[in-house]
């Protein structure tokens, strides 16, 4: 399975709003919550002096300073891009990591890793994270455990960083449908992708931020009158 | 090769229990997944109105909250001395016991010397209504120190306020402006808000000095100067009114605008000219005489001038038309190029009335005109602690609620929209209450809305009545009381010594307090008596937090899965805009440990106390505890805590108590709503539809229609005193003061930290709430604290450049009150004036059941050390709003200079630093413990064994 | 890249012992005997200790046979097979060396060949990854083979052949140096292009994603302080390369081990430098390299 499929039938993948992310870290422990549920995702020293621990999403926060205008923040989530080209599958000794031909998910097959950690070292995205308890990678399953869960109501068979994102930055769906919500947007915000001359064409698409500054709105004219009083007659003669 | 077969439809859990997020206050609706009796996973209630399904961050690791090691386990006397943290564990009953031998005599001859302070807990109606039967004067929750300013400058000039109060119209606002925000209470409420202006393309625009968060997904950015957000937004107003880009029929018809305001020297000047019927009134347009304010018909005339009395409009016309507030005249202070101001002011007025709209539905307002429609002004704003968190924040919350009002936006669709219980005239708030008698209880609530100086909470001897001196010429509209002068007060004896320090849920010796440093000494200093200062503190809290060591007697709390709660409609609800609603926690855990909810043992110490209300007539406790106190207490006949499913479980806000009723909460999802009608919706405090709604729900007992107060009559009232006008007269130190701050119509005046810009501490220090973290409970949460788990001080480009700095490099800043040295970083979105850090992020060594050396705090710190809770000068006037007693945590100036990192020895870490606190007894274990994860069924099936 | 000492240790030794093991299949240093048996055994030995020290890398080394199953597409799964064909392909002729079965030596050519294939296959686990431009490059595989041929030569080939290719390996490895700091920058991927923010202005950390350590931050984020590295470029150059080549050619005994023995220690030095030096491109999301 270290081979990539030669087809996919879908491209399911996230889209994520830069333009309306605050970087509030919801859906990182919203992540880390469903993938843990008690023991899926360890952390070491958690009261101590130097704690660490598994997560699949990190949401990074940079400043830029444009040309024009005053510098910016923009927060910046990361996770898993599900690569159709994946580079973590093809370097996989194991075939533990695969991408799936039915939806283009990429995923580590727990059972199968050796734990190597070549995949991470493949991934330009730093997607991936080796469980310290386990011995096994870890990685973003676009929650495969949800997304086709009968045992959860239809409106929330999406990931856990898409339910519980506040400001809806975040959007789940089919990037090869060009009819899909996903797609649409992409479409019509000019989603890109994170280093594309890797060749690694990930699924996951990004929204930048819009354009910042001021809006375009007709100077205020001072009504013209001299003094109180006169401004007085001018506004009060408009009723 | 296939792909291996998954389970993609695994079981998520056995059971789900539906409650209410507490990790911090913003009350979202969680549904706690449970297997085998244990919290496997929490997600959001879709049901919930306020949030809608998703959580924050916090809210998705509360499951981490309720394993934390921290959690203290045991009721816990102190053995050692006062801050050494030695302790012994003692029984529930050896604790009630305690707590009765040292309240019971205080109330019988001195009730004043309990002071019952509470944080941000969400069940003051409870400890309000505890205090008051106690007896003492002496008690407030957190709103001193957070947002009263917010709460108040509201109230007097709205009847509602910001903070949680109401929200934009999210569904039509155009234009949002959002000043001094960076997390606020509604946490989710907001972010749900601004995602959805951002999927509308509609404008976010943010004013702050610091450029994260909201503010970074902002469209547009004004970085102002801390303090001066009052001059930025009256200058706005002189753009407008000199354009005459107002909503003169919103002024004219739900504003005191019109009213006319005495002119005539004496008493009376400035107080609004009455009739016979001690009723203010207008000038009609169409006769030019005096006409009934509320007369049916009547076109009040907003520029009339009648026996030398001109209008409150006129005078509004003189202040803000004045040059002073042009944008050219302003820019330089504020931050903010003039065109910047103009252009803001522009896109205001574009938004209210190039972009009106009206809603097709009829409406009567109180006087009986009928409306057609309902006019929308799609611009609105929001506010928070950045405004208010400043000496001249009541004043600055006022002028922003003008604005709003000039643009015709409160209550209008499209603009800020208040929730019930709101709106609410200053009218129908209490006044304070303080006046006490030994045995007996108040004889009204603490807390409440000062209408001129008669209200004030002073002694016959003109001395403060309370502790924290709320309600007196300090601090006249204190409605929140100062929770942060408390110890300070008592340590002084100023106004005079206190015997029990009663505190809940408020880590005072810590990130609450101002100087911190000084206010642990304050907590272990001793008299000539060997005694003491402040003699006895009992301190509920449900974690090891810092203040734990300061306390001899300690209750501990359960955690919010472990309780009931109320989340009632006499405190904060949950309403929204369209809907009263409030809701309850309930245990879906049992607690594993000798913990016990603090408002159970509040009622159990009542009864012991034997105070009325909480002792049936054979002397047993009238309530068995908190759950039955929510579903049994009435504070008016058929009106209780909780508003659903009363009497039959059918009946709404009124009715008898329904013994089922937290049944029914459980069943409707812990929650309950009543929907506001759709013709009612809007313009709430003249839509007499939804006067006779609120009426029919319990909100009131009859209509309360009321205009908006441009001019405030209780302002005046304490300028005339100030002026010398009648017969209860502030000190004169405090004339000027009073004269300034009390001003009837909203003014900017700089903030009283600008002093020390003089004295060699130019720049401005702010703190801001991180979205991850809830003031210091987060650390102790294994996955925040991975996020989060310390802090730098953030420099301007100005000052990072300017001073050299490289990464690495640490800053000494220094204070009039004292000095730190900390991690230092750059950021170029960033005010050039101000430097800022996250709040609360640094602990003291030794708390929350962190490794002495965690980077909390061997390198985490806190901005607090350098926040002196005194103005400087004697006379001990505290570091607040003039108006309410706001703590002014923002006022704060520094000197920044680089320490570069090859000058530091190392392991030196932040500065500076306390002993490290002993551990105290606590429930230990925690999550994140590798062996035994292994052992875990589920851990095995997300390890992949469940696979086929 | 971290500069973990098994992975250190396991492409070392394999490397040398590959190098020594082709050496000796080609013939070129004439064993028979209980001669044959030390050396063939050194040459097992380095290349079987090696791969045994990878799987100390492992986080569940007790299925490490796994690995064997994705050679279609996976260097490191060729590299397990090469390098057990070799060893399995070699096994003949070792015998016949050290037993004296005199077969013929064309049958270790195609056991030299995979030899050689597996420091191939080795070399390419780090030379395809686009992830660390350092690595990226033909110059990687070129020193891996030079750092085998070299090793092997060391013990086994005339002292002029070893003192040819040590000199090549210390080309080699200057060269690398000397692409490979300025290879991250060659490869043009910034802050800017890691996020696509370079469409907005010049940008970088603002704050970190968290600030507890996490396995990308141990793995992949190591920083060398340059004049560490830059005394530790010279002493890798000196003891791989330029020292074996003159003591391979003083005629003393002993001089081979010697000069083997600080060729190995340059080629731990030199080893710890391309882990330790390497930068991954997913340090540019935290700022760091
Ligand atoms: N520099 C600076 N200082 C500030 C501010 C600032 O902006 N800048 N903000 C101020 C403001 S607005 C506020 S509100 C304060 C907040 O400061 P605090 O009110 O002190 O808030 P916390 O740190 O959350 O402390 C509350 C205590 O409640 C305990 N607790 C948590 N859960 C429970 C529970 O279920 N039961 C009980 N009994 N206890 C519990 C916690 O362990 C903690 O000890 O900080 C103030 N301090
Ligand atoms: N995640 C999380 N949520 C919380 C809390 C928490 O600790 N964590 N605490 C809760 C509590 S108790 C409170 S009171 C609320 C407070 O909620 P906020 O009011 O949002 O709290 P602060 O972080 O104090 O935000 C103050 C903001 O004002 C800005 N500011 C400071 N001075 C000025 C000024 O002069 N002018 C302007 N325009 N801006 C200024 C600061 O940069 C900052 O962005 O949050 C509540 N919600
Ligand atoms: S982001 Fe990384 S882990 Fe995910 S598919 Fe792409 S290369 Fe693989
Ligand atoms: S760590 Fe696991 S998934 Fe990654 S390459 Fe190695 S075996 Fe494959
Ligand atoms: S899709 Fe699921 S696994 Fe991936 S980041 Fe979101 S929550 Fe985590
Ligand atoms: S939950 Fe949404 S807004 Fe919050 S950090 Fe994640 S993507 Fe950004
Ligand atoms: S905002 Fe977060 S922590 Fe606060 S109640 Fe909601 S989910 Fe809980
Ligand atoms: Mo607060």
């Amino acid at each position: 399975m270290t081979c990539l499929p030669a087809k996919v039938e879908k491209r399911l993948g996230l889209v994520i709003d830069l333009d309306t992310c605050v970087g509030c870290q919801a859906c990182v422990t919203a992540c880390k919550g469903w993938n843990d549920q008690g023991a899926g995702l360890s952390d070491q020293d958690p009261y101590g002096a130097d704690p660490s621990g598994t997560f699949l999403n990190r949401v990074h926060s940079y400043q830029v300073r444009p040309e024009d205008g005053p510098a910016q923040v923009v927060n910046f989530p990361r996770s898993c891009l599900h690569c159709e080209n994946a580079p973590c599958v093809t370097v996989c000794p194991t075939g533990a990591s695969y991408k799936r031909a039915e939806d283009g998910i990429v995923l580590v097959n727990p059972d199968t890793c050796i734990g190597c950690g070549l995949c991470a070292w493949a991934c330009p995205y730093g997607a991936r994270e080796m469980d310290a308890v386990q011995g096994v990678m870890k990685k973003c399953t676009l929650c495969v455990d949800r997304i086709y869960n009968d045992n959860l109501p239809e409106e929330d068979r999406i990931p856990a960083c898409v339910r519980t994102c506040p400001t809806g930055a975040r959007h789940f769906g089919d990037l090869s449908d060009p009819d899909s919500a996903v797609s649409r947007l992409v479409e019509a915000r000019g989603g890109y992708e994170l280093m594309p001359d890797l060749g690694t064409k990930p699924v996951n698409r990004y929204l930048p931020p819009r354009k910042k500054g001021a809006a375009a709105a007709p100077a205020l004219e001072p009504l013209a009158a001299t003094g109180i009083a006169g401004w007085l007659d001018r506004l009060l003669g408009k009723i | 090769m296939t792909a291996p077969r998954i389970d993609t439809s695994p079981a998520v859990s056995d059971e789900i229990r539906q409650t209410t997020c507490y990790m911090c206050a913003c009350r979202c609706g969680i549904n706690v997944h449970l297997k085998e009796g244990r919290v496997t996973y929490i997600e959001g209630n879709r049901d919930h109105p306020i949030n809608k399904g998703v959580l924050c961050a916090k809210g998705a690791s509360g499951i981490m909250q309720v394993t934390a090691p921290s959690r203290l386990k045991a009721p816990l006397r102190r053995v050692g001395p006062r801050g050494s943290g030695a302790f012994e564990e003692i029984s529930w009953d050896e604790a009630l016991d305690l707590a009765v031998k040292w309240m019971k005599p205080l109330r019988e001859t001195a009730p004043e010397r309990l002071a019952f302070f509470t944080g941000r807990d969400q069940s003051q109606s409870l400890t309000g209504w505890w205090a008051q039967a106690f007896g003492t004067p002496n008690y407030a929750a957190h709103g001193g120190f957070c947002s009263v300013n917010m709460a108040a400058g509201g109230i007097y000039t709205i009847g509602g306020a910001f903070w949680e109060f109401g929200q934009p119209d999210w569904e039509r606002t155009e234009v949002f402006v959002m000043f001094g925000v960076a997390e606020d209470h509604d946490s989710n409420p907001i972010k749900i808000g601004i995602g959805k202006l951002k999927a509308r393309g509609a404008r976010v625009i943010s004013v702050n000095p610091v450029r994260t968060g909201y503010s970074a997904v902002a469209d547009d950015w004004y970085g102002i100067t801390p303090g001066t957000d009052g001059l930025f937004i009256l200058s706005l107003i002189h753009c407008l009114m000199q354009a005459g880009r107002i909503d003169l029929d919103y002024l004219a018809q739900w504003t005191n605008a019109p009213m006319l305001v005495n002119g005539e020297e004496g008493p009376e000047k400035g107080m609004l000219v009455k009739n016979a019927e001690r009723q203010p009134f207008v000038i009609d347009r169409r006769t030019g005489h005096p006409a009934p304010w509320d007369g049916p018909g009547v076109e009040p005339d907003l520029g009339a001038e009648w026996q030398g009395n001109r209008t409150v409009f006129r005078h509004m016309a003189e202040e803000y038309l004045d040059p002073k507030y042009a944008p050219e005249q302003v820019a330089e202070r504020v931050g903010i190029p003039a065109g910047r101001i103009r252009g803001l002011a522009a896109e205001l007025a574009q938004a209210a009335f190039d972009r009106a709209f009206a809603l097709d539905r009829p409406w009567v307002d109180f006087r009986g005109n009928r409306h057609d429609t309902m006019q929308g002004r799609p611009v609105s704003f929001h506010a928070m602690r950045g405004i208010s968190a400043h000496s001249n924040g009541f004043q600055t919350a006022r002028a922003l609620h003008l604005l709003q009002i000039l643009l015709g936006s409160v209550e209008a669709p499209g603009g800020y929209r208040l929730k019930p219980p709101y709106p609410k005239p200053v009218e129908a708030h209490p006044t304070p209450h303080f006046a006490c008698t030994p045995g007996k209880p108040l004889s009204g609530p603490h807390l409440g809305y000062v209408r001129g100086p008669d209200d004030l909470a002073l002694l016959p001897d003109g001395s403060p009545a309370r502790i924290d001196k709320g309600f007196t010429w300090e601090n006249p509209f204190s409605a929140h009381g100062l929770m942060h002068m408390v110890i300070p007060n008592a340590h002084a004896g100023d106004p005079y010594r206190i015997d029990t320090l009663f505190l809940y849920m408020a880590n005072m010796s810590w990130n609450s307090s101002m100087n911190t440093a000084r206010v642990m000494e304050m907590l272990t200093e001793k008299g000539a008596d060997g005694e003491y200062l402040i003699p006895r503190i009992i301190y509920s809290d449900a974690y090891a937090s810092e203040m734990v060591a300061y306390a001899d007697l300690i209750l501990p709390d359960t955690t919010y899965l472990e309780r009931h709660d109320c989340i009632s409609l006499l405190d904060r609800p949950i309403s929204e805009p369209d809907a009263a609603g409030d809701a309850i926690r309930w245990p879906v855990i049992q607690p594993d440990r000798e913990v016990r909810c603090f408002q159970s043992v509040l009622l159990d110490l009542g009864a012991r106390l034997g105070l009325p209300g909480m002792v049936a007539e054979d002397g047993s406790p009238k309530y068995r505890d908190y759950a039955d106190y929510i579903v049994n207490h009435q504070r008016r006949p058929g009106v209780g805590p909780l508003m659903g499913f009363r009497g039959n479980g059918d009946e709404t806000g009124r009715g008898a108590p329904n013994p089922a009723q937290l049944q029914r909460y459980i069943e409707n999802g812990a929650f309950c709503q009543a929907h506001v009608p759709e013709g009612a919706a809007f313009f709430k405090p003249w839509n007499a539809a939804y006067q006779d709604w609120a009426v029919r729900l319990g909100l009131y007992e009859t209509p309360q229609p009321y205009l908006f107060s441009l001019w405030s009559e209780p302002m005046r009232r304490f300028q005339l005193a100030a002026e010398g006008q009648g017969d209860r007269q502030p000190p004169d130190h405090l004339r000027a003061r009073l004269r300034q701050a009390m001003h009837p119509l909203p003014i900017w005046y700089p903030p009283y930290g600008d002093a020390d810009a003089d004295y060699g501490y130019p720049v401005h220090a702010l703190t801001q709430r991180p979205m991850d973290m809830y003031h210091s409970w987060g650390s102790q949460n294994a996955w925040l604290r991975q996020i989060k788990g310390h802090n730098a001080l953030y420099l301007p480009t100005a000052i990072w450049e300017g001073q050299g700095f490289q990464p690495g490099d640490w800053a000494r800043v220094s204070s009039r009150n004292g000095v730190i040295e900390v991690p230092a970083a750059h950021m170029a979105a960033l005010n050039p004036n101000t430097v800022w850090t996250w709040n609360a992020i640094g602990k003291r060594r030794g708390a929350w059941a962190l490794d002495k050396d965690a980077p909390e705090g061997v390198v985490g710190f806190l901005l607090n050390h350098l926040i002196s809770e005194l103005l400087p000068g004697d006379g001990r006037l505290s570091n607040s709003d003039p108006v309410t007693g706001q703590a002014a945590w923002f006022d704060q100036r520094v000197r920044v200079e680089r320490v570069a990192a090859e000058d530091r020895p190392a392991g030196r870490g932040a500065q500076p630093q306390f002993p490290i606190l002993p551990d105290p007894p606590r429930a230990g274990g925690g999550r994140g413990t590798s062996f035994l994860r292994k052992l875990d069924p589920d851990f095995r099936r997300k390890s992949g064994e469940g696979a086929a | 890249m971290h500069p973990a000492p098994s992975v250190i240790v396991f492409t070392v030794l394999s490397g040398a012992g590959f190098g020594f093991l082709a050496c000796l299949a080609l013939g070129l240093l004439p064993v028979a005997g209980w001669m044959a048996f030390a050396a063939w055994g050194l040459g097992y030995g380095l290349a079987v200790g090696g791969l045994l020290a990878s799987t100390f890398h492992l986080g569940n080394p007790q299925r490490a046979l796994l690995a064997f199953t994705q050679w279609r597409s996976s260097w490191l799964s060729r590299e397990g097979w090469t390098s057990v064909l070799a060893l399995l392909a070699l096994a003949p002729l070792a015998l016949s060396d050290w037993l004296g079965l005199g077969l013929g030596r064309w049958i270790g050519w195609g056991g030299a060949g995979l030899c050689v294939l597996t420091v191939l296959c080795t070399s390419m686990i780090y030379a395809q990854l686009k992830t660390v431009p350092r690595w990226n490059h033909w110059s990687t595989p070129v020193t891996f083979f030079a750092f085998a041929a070299a090793g092997g030569a060391i013990l086994a080939a005339p002292g002029w052949a070893a003192a040819v290719l040590c000199p090549i390996l210390g080309a080699c490895l200057l060269y690398g140096w000397q692409r490979g700091d300025g290879a991250f920058a060659a490869a043009a991927q910034t802050l800017g292009t890691a996020t696509g923010l370079d469409r907005l202005g010049r940008a970088e950390v603002f704050e970190p994603a968290h600030t507890a350590g996490n396995y990308l931050l141990r793995e992949m984020i190591h920083v060398v302080g340059r004049r560490h590295a830059a005394k530790l470029r010279v002493i890798a150059l000196v003891l791989a390369a330029a020292l074996p080549a003159v003591l391979v050619l003083v005629p003393l005994p002993g001089m081979r081990a010697l000069a083997f023995a600080l060729h190995l220690a340059g080629a731990f030095a030199a080893r710890w430098l391309f882990f330790a030096e390497a930068e991954h491109v997913v340090g540019l999301y935290y700022g760091k390299r």
